[in-house]
């Protein structure tokens, strides 16, 4: 089994900052890390009563089929994704393992929301970088406490 | 891939339902969705086509509660089952933690299992994984019906590493929380050795 992905308190916070500045600079409604496996990293903004968990899955799903068409006619990714709508918008960055989303409303424009993101991309990228060392490294150490499950933790689950 | 947030305390898996089409994959999650507390389950998104079957996944969060001070929560998603839809199974099991496998018990469907069970294999080692080694439990599902095959037969020529395998009928619920318990046992066996 691969090792699993984490994400420390600090790491955490420091994607949240990077999130909320991205936020404020492109004047999104909200703007999301999520993993390209459709796990919810970390969100900034307004989510009114959106449901997060499955928006990051969804997210994913779309990225995951556009790459797939984007191979089948000879492009090896689409760095990015639009989606346009009549009051609400969506453009996916992709970084590596992880996925950029900017959700933005009339208020701004997909040329400020690209520049924007492109900025960021590289200090989420950097971010990235660190967390999927961080997490092979604490593979021995931080992540013990996953060593002390014990088979009555996961049955207490169930009961 | 699993995903440890230590700053929201929370453990996210994933879980992908797999088999031939029509066996129950998505009936084993709508069951899942009808019987969990509110709390503790997220929106069912079905990309479906307009006849109600599976085009793309469905999804499900499950939340199973605490794990030393760690929220688990299990990312369920279902497969598309027919044969056609291959380049979507394999999209979907990008970073799976553990499978099940639904079979449909009926005699006539003995080929679609066969078939689906070995495009799992094909599919699982095109993204990097190896059937023998991930969390995966086969469900004997359609139990209830009168031309099935019998279970020792059905579970002899389906099983591929003695995995655990339970008899269901996903629509009357019967069988669905025991496999969704056992693979989910599995999967944080394997992350206690991660």
């Amino acid at each position: 089994m691969e090792a699993p992905f984490s994400i420390d308190e600090q790491q955490f916070h420091r994607i949240k900052t990077i999130l909320a500045r991205l936020r404020i600079e492109c004047a999104a409604r909200v703007v999301f890390l999520v993993d390209r496996d459709g796990q919810p990293i970390a969100f900034q903004g307004d989510i009114g009563d959106m449901d997060t968990t499955s928006f990051s899955s969804l997210a994913a799903g779309n990225v995951a089929a556009t790459s797939s068409m984007a191979k089948l006619i000879g492009e090896d990714v689409f760095p990015a994704v639009v989606h346009e709508g009549e009051r609400e918008s969506i453009f996916i960055s992709v970084i590596g393992r992880s996925l950029l989303v900017v959700v933005f409303d009339e208020r701004s424009t997909l040329g400020l929301v690209k520049l924007r993101t492109k900025k960021a991309s590289r200090e989420v990228a950097a971010l990235l970088d660190e967390m999927t060392e961080t997490s092979a490294n604490r593979k021995h150490g931080e992540n013990s406490f996953l060593a002390e499950i014990t088979d009555e933790d996961i049955d207490s689950l169930f009961s | 891939m699993t995903f440890i947030n230590y700053a929201s305390r929370e453990i996210n898996c994933k879980i992908v339902y797999y088999g031939p089409g029509l066996c129950g994959k998505t009936t084993n999650l709508q069951y899942i969705y009808d019987s969990t507390a509110p709390q503790a389950k997220g929106k069912l998104i079905s990309l479906a086509t307009e006849t109600d079957r599976t085009l793309f996944f469905d999804f499900m969060p499950l939340e199973l509660g605490t794990v030393r001070g760690f929220k688990t929560r299990f990312h369920l998603y279902t497969v598309p089952g027919q044969v056609y839809y291959d380049a979507s199974r394999k999209l979907i099991l990008k970073g799976v933690d553990g499978v099940v496998f639904v079979a449909d018990s009926q005699e006539e469907r003995m080929d679609a299992n066969v078939e689906s069970l070995y495009n799992l294999e094909e599919n699982l080692q095109s993204q990097g994984y190896n059937l023998m080694e991930i969390p995966y439990v086969l469900q004997l599902n359609k139990r209830d019906l009168p031309n099935v095959v019998p279970t020792e037969e059905l579970a002899s020529e389906l099983q591929r590493k003695n995995e655990p395998y339970f008899e269901a009928t996903a629509s009357q619920g019967v069988g669905v929380f025991d496999t969704l318990k056992a693979v989910a046992k599995q999967v944080l066996t394997e992350l206690r050795k991660a």
